[in-house]
């Protein structure tokens, strides 16, 4: 069965609806990018797969042995973490927190895995270097290695390269795709960068309440829901380049 | 000097003011790392106020101060929690608002029952020669408690100060953790705001990490700075406070402003020599 599965789920706020009727599924190994306009109900649905808002009606099922607190995620940057004291390491660790149960401190295997993840990223250097001190893209790759110590299967990445300069964007692209393909962790990335979704992911959800779109990425750009949107934003993508 | 020291330390009064406030600023500067980090600082502050109009109806009542003191300031702490959480109210109009209102309260329960004496001035300024010995085993026993639940759950602490949202994700109960925080905080800071005094009290939470925080660059050596700070502090001015006769709290925090002084400077330097 697929990692997750999503099936007709309707997800609302203090009665009023963000999200409806949607249903989608996420293999192993899938690359799915979400995209949609401001308040189209993606953020919401981040919570939902992070299983921390209830949809009210459908269900949210994960298989392949993913477990609700094994998913992978990396925030939108915040404001609050900025001027905050701690260590690259420090912050890798805490990813392994959910396999700490109530025992309270890490294990040499937990510190391996970190060390592991910080090499992957190559910011091993970085390892006792102030998060504060960082850059922009070295603070993603901190969030984005803490993410995968948390999981084995699925990242869950919410706009991860907002305000970030073109070149670090790209090379951060670079890096999701390939923990996507070596590692064969499935990715799931709300994203604004529609042109970045349509070469990288292998699927690509358009939501504004319910699914405008849901299918493979290059079904996409043939979509009259893709052209149109494609065209809106005066994309070179829509003629394949 | 040591002669003044072993003097100072043959009344008993002052031991019991040793005790009871190095404890007390251990606690504080732990917690203090994270409320500082979440910029809950003001709850300290809050719950202070709330803990004068507890201590004040409990000596209306001729009930045990603590015994009435720590479960409203627990309950009042919690309640800050929710109505922060639930938007109703933003963070720090809750905190005022609650603050105000129970330092009125209080207010007008003493006016009514003994009047402004000086008990109510030592509950203001503090005093170093508030603690009994119940309190010095009271104190004794919830720092053990604050220490060992910190050592405990440190690294979930650290996990939901840094960011929330991914520890819920991964299954931390964040809830759970906050409130633990705030009910840490507020059984330290009754235990505190008789000798510290309920303007001061707060001080002792925010100082020391903000104090570290001008330094120390990981949350492991903010931690224990501001562990060494507050203790180190807390000595210092209880001496200044005891050689000058001016009040217990008052000289603490003069210390505390000194120590951030050094500490920033410190930093700045640092920064200096790094850049260069």
């Amino acid at each position: 069965m697929a990692l997750v599965l999503c099936d007709d789920i309707t997800i609302a706020y203090e009665g009023q609806i963000v999200v409806r009727d949607l249903t989608f599924q996420i293999e192993q190994g899938d690359y799915l990018c979400i995209v949609g306009e401001n308040g189209s109900g993606k953020s919401t649905l981040v919570k939902s797969l992070l299983g921390l808002k209830a949809p009210v009606k459908g269900r949210i099922e994960l298989g392949d042995g993913l477990k609700p607190r094994e998913i992978g995620y990396l925030p939108q940057q915040m404001d609050v973490q900025k001027d905050f004291p701690a260590s690259v390491q420090e912050i890798v660790l805490s990813g392994r927190l959910n396999s700490r149960g109530l025992f309270p401190f890490y294990s040499a295997g937990d510190r391996k895995q970190a060390e592991a993840m910080m090499l992957l990223l190559g910011i091993q250097d970085l390892k006792k270097s102030c998060f504060r001190d960082l850059s922009g893209g070295q603070r993603q790759r901190v969030l984005l290695a803490r993410a995968l110590c948390a999981t084995k299967k699925m990242l869950l990445l919410d706009e991860p390269v907002t305000g970030l300069d073109p070149i670090v964007t790209a090379e951060f692209y670079q890096l999701i795709k390939e923990v996507n393909e070596t590692c064969r962790i499935a990715v799931v990335m709300v994203s604004h960068d529609i042109e970045s979704a349509l070469r990288d992911a292998s699927h690509i959800l358009h939501l504004q309440e319910t699914a405008l779109f849901y299918g493979r990425a290059e079904d996409y750009r043939k979509s009259p829901v893709g052209h149109k949107f494609l065209d809106s934003i005066g994309s070179p993508a829509k003629r394949g380049v | 000097m040591a002669e003044t020291i072993v003097e100072m330390l043959s009344y008993p009064f002052m031991v019991r003011a040793f005790i009871v406030g190095i404890l007390v600023s251990l606690c504080s500067a732990l917690l203090g790392v994270s409320l500082v980090l979440k910029r809950y600082s003001m709850i300290g502050d809050g719950l202070s106020h709330v803990g004068f109009g507890a201590l004040a109806a409990a000596a209306a009542l001729n009930a045990a101060p603590l015994a009435v003191a720590i479960p409203v300031v627990i309950l009042a702490a919690v309640l800050l929690l929710r109505v922060s959480a639930s938007n109703m109210i933003k963070g720090d109009a809750a905190i005022a608002l609650i603050s105000t209102s129970a330092l009125a309260v209080g207010i007008m329960v003493i006016s009514m029952t003994t009047g402004m004496n000086t008990d109510v001035y030592n509950y203001m300024f503090g005093s170093i020669l508030a603690m009994s010995s119940q309190d010095v085993e009271m104190s004794v026993l919830l720092s053990i408690v604050v220490l060992v639940l910190y050592v405990f759950f440190y690294h979930k602490i650290f996990a939901i100060t840094f960011d929330e949202t991914f520890a819920l994700a991964t299954g931390v109960k964040a809830n759970l953790y906050n409130t633990l925080i705030a009910v840490l905080t507020a059984v330290t800071i009754v235990l505190g705001m008789r000798m510290m005094g309920t303007l001061l009290i707060s001080s002792l939470i925010i100082f020391p990490s903000l104090t570290s925080m001008r330094v120390c660059r990981t949350f492991r050596s903010v931690t224990i700075s501001s562990a060494v700070v507050s203790v180190v502090c807390f000595c210092v001015g209880i001496m200044v406070s005891y050689f000058f006769a001016t009040p217990a709290g008052a000289s603490v925090v003069v210390v505390n402003l000194l120590m951030l002084g050094i500490y920033t400077i410190a930093g700045a330097l640092r920064r200096q020599s790094v850049a260069s």
